[in-house]
């Protein structure tokens, strides 16, 4: 047990902390969501990242990555959030399609998909949900059908995130109706340029539209885009959503540590002898430092075994609670003030933040589904189900 | 970075817990809690023999030689256990001060010493002690020291081989050792909620005692054994809710109502998921701690207390909801819970409320 960075690890860190000083754009600094003019510079912050050698920390040296142990991709993570920068524009494609591709691709499919993921020329998106499939993934209705040597896709996917910006989307649908439903599904990759690809944003309650949905009618998918087997789609999809909690974790302890930081500074300057407030704000603290090692539990736990262990329900869980209070704390201590919407200062600041925490406990998995995978899988009691 | 424990340590730990299973499985709760001592004394020996009395020792006085992330391992699983014995007294309590003298460090490692902690503090003092300004008081006579006065809620007082008193001298607080063989202070055992840690009020009446850190050195004495004590309390706080939670589960899966095991609704089986998530939370900061106060590290203060709040905290909502997913066998006198109750709630009063230490946390922030 070590808590301190190991001399390679410390100099990782000096080093990316020294090229984020240098090259974060100061118009994405505390960026809220890939709209608008920060799309463009998105990209191009991207390939800088990629360009430095930050895109693709853990993937294997064969496939164009860096081939470094999880540990590296925590200390990025921490940074990234320290200097108040966005990640990556294809965390999807990096986080998810890409280790997909790698545990399930074929060699063509890995040649053809990876290093664009890499270098951020392609960007992915997520076409897992739908309006009649939220929680319960596997009963996803959008249909898939062999017809000669293509697929052909009709349906609806809803909650995508970059789907506005997207190359390229994972997709999950059903190329079989009778049978055991997790057994009838199948996973594309969908170009999504495709004719019959319609995406629409969805407008959230902060105002901003990070999400989309997407409609396919009659979309052509070449055959040689299918991700495993027909009617094998359930284990490909099993793989990406197991990479969605490796090491996200690290990324939202270190939003939430710049939350924490920013709180301190309000609670200070404008509610600095408030006992309620103050015990408020120790509370949030320690759920931050709980999140932080509970984090380096589960690394730790990701090194020795190779997979994410039931720490990352946690964090996730957890985390989402303590942003939704931390962010109302704010808003309460900021006053009447926080329901004005103008501007671009503190006021404005935590009123979307707060508003933005709503979508915390119901994105990536609600609360309600991390509370029963926590007691059916960790506890081993019974499906409610 | 790595937040894992050794081979070694998680060999320590899985032989710490068939031994406590074994030797004290929870058909023997009730019988120790009501023994007239409150403890199985004859186990003091066999925790030495285990090389847990003397784990943070140095080899040359007979310990172990390891440190704090080892106690911290046999904390947790002694409140996994619910131990009934001076281990948190003599080893987190007593420990720091023991150590200005090598002669006791080694009485401590074979077994040959139990003590405790008298404070001079007075937000822990009863609120009759505190009418009374009660406080202890040193003068010197010859190369021994006499200490009077009365120092209360003083943990396993009664069953002590010695105690680390915190005494007001001529040059302020100094920590001394009175020993029962040639201190004879006027001690009542209070009836205490948890009967395996009860409570005392010591009364010492010009009593022998030898010096063992002048003022100004045991101020820092005083402040590092505070450290240790808090971050003890977490980890046996974290072991008394991983316990708590392991029966309500286990309930939860055989108990039948409606024709089903009560864990299969989600009112039921959500509850013991906030635990267990909690209690994940707890051990971490409690691991954190434990990893600080080895360390000596600049947080260990900071991590202490966070840890100590959190974790009792977490304790205490375990039982409560073991309880009620139990239901009313859960409220009854002979279910083992309420002893883990019992010492969860002991462990949230020890030192400071919550509050206080969030208070506490809060000021080095906002200040800081």
């Amino acid at each position: 047990m070590d808590l301190r960075d190991g001399p390679e690890e410390a100099a990782f860190r000096a080093t990316l902390r020294t090229w984020l000083a240098a090259n974060v754009p100061a118009e994405l600094r505390g960026l809220r969501g890939w709209t608008g003019p920060a799309l463009a510079l998105g990209r191009a912050w991207s390939k800088r990242l990629a360009g430095a050698g930050y895109a693709g920390l853990t993937w294997p040296k064969e496939y164009g990555g860096a081939g470094q142990p999880w540990r590296y991709q925590a200390v990025y993570l921490e940074e990234l959030a320290k200097a108040e920068a966005p990640q990556h524009l294809g965390v999807i494609g990096l986080g998810m399609a890409g280790p997909t591709i790698i545990a399930h691709g074929r060699p063509d499919q890995k040649a053809r998909y990876l290093a664009e993921i890499l270098s951020a020329d392609d960007i992915w998106c997520q076409g897992f949900s739908e309006p009649g499939s939220g929680s319960d993934l596997a009963s996803v209705r959008t249909r898939i059908e062999l017809v000669g040597d293509h697929f052909v896709v009709n349906g609806q996917k809803v909650w995508s995130s970059y789907a506005h910006i997207a190359d390229r989307c994972i997709l999950l649908g059903r190329s079989a109706v009778t049978g055991e439903k997790h057994e009838g599904l199948t996973y594309l990759v969908v170009d999504m340029k495709s004719p019959g690809v319609e995406v629409r944003p969805l407008r959230q309650i902060t105002g901003e539209a990070e999400f989309n949905e997407i409609f396919f009618t009659d979309v052509a998918v070449p055959k040689e885009n299918l991700l495993g087997e027909i009617g094998g789609g359930w284990r490909v999809a099993m793989t990406t959503l197991s990479h969605e909690r490796g090491t996200f974790g690290f990324a939202l302890a270190g939003a939430l540590d710049v939350a924490v930081r920013k709180l301190v500074a309000l609670a200070r300057e404008r509610a600095g002898a408030d006992a309620l407030v103050r015990d408020r704000v120790a509370r949030e603290w320690m759920d931050l430092q709980a999140l932080r090692y509970t984090n380096y539990r589960a690394l730790a736990r990701l090194e020795r075994t190779g997979a994410p262990g039931p720490e990352g329900s946690v964090a996730k869980l957890r985390w989402s609670e303590a942003n939704q209070r931390l962010t109302k704390l704010a808003i309460e201590i900021v006053g009447q003030e926080s329901q004005v919407a103008d501007g671009d200062g503190t006021p404005a600041y935590w009123r979307y933040q707060q508003l933005r925490s709503r979508g915390n406990t119901i994105e990536a998995g609600t609360s309600e589904i991390l509370r029963n995978i926590i007691a059916e899988r960790v506890l081993g009691l019974p499906r409610s189900r | 970075m790595d937040f894992s424990f050794s081979p070694e340590q998680d060999q320590l730990r899985a032989h710490a817990r068939s031994f406590l299973e074994k030797r004290f499985p929870a058909t023997r709760f009730a019988e120790i809690a009501m023994s007239e001592d409150g403890w199985d004394r004859a186990s003091w020996p066999e925790l030495a023999r285990l090389g847990w009395t003397g784990a943070s020792i140095a080899e040359a006085q007979g310990g172990a030689g390891q440190g704090f992330v080892e106690e911290a391992i046999v904390f947790e699983e002694l409140g996994r256990a619910l131990y009934a014995g001076p281990y948190f007294s003599t080893v987190a309590l007593a420990l720091p001060a023991l150590a200005c003298a090598p002669d006791l460090l080694a009485k401590v490692a074979s077994g040959g010493l139990t003590a405790t902690l008298a404070p001079d503090d007075p937000v822990r003092q009863s609120a009759g002690a505190k009418a009374k300004g009660a406080a202890v008081e040193a003068r010197r006579a010859g190369d021994r020291w006499l200490l009077r006065g009365e120092t209360d809620l003083v943990p396993d007082a009664g069953w002590v081989d010695a105690f680390v008193v915190e005494a007001r001298g001529p040059d302020g607080i100094g920590l001394y050792l009175a020993e029962r063989h040639d201190a004879r202070p006027l001690i009542r055992v209070f009836d205490t909620v948890d009967t395996t840690r009860r409570l005392g009020r010591v009364t010492f009446d010009d009593d022998s005692a030898r010096i063992l850190a002048a003022p100004p050195a045991a101020t820092a004495i005083i402040a590092s054994t505070r450290r240790r004590a808090l971050a003890a309390l977490a980890l046996e706080a974290v072991g008394v809710a991983s316990f708590a939670l392991a029966l309500g589960v286990e309930h939860a899966k055989s108990r039948q109502q409606f024709g089903r095991p009560i864990g299969t609704y989600q009112a039921v089986s959500h509850k013991l998921a906030d635990t267990y998530v909690e209690t994940e939370l707890a051990r971490s900061l409690a691991y954190w701690a434990a990893w600080c106060v080895a360390e000596d590290d600049a947080q260990a203060e900071l991590a202490a207390v966070a840890a100590k709040a959190y974790a009792a905290e977490a304790a205490v909502a375990a039982c409560e909801r073991a309880i009620q997913v139990h239901g009313g066998m859960g409220f009854t006198w002979d279910h083992p819970l309420h002893r883990y109750y019992k010492r969860a709630l002991w462990i949230e009063s020890f030192d400071r409320s919550g509050a206080a230490h969030r208070a506490e946390i809060a000021q080095a922030l906002v200040a800081g």
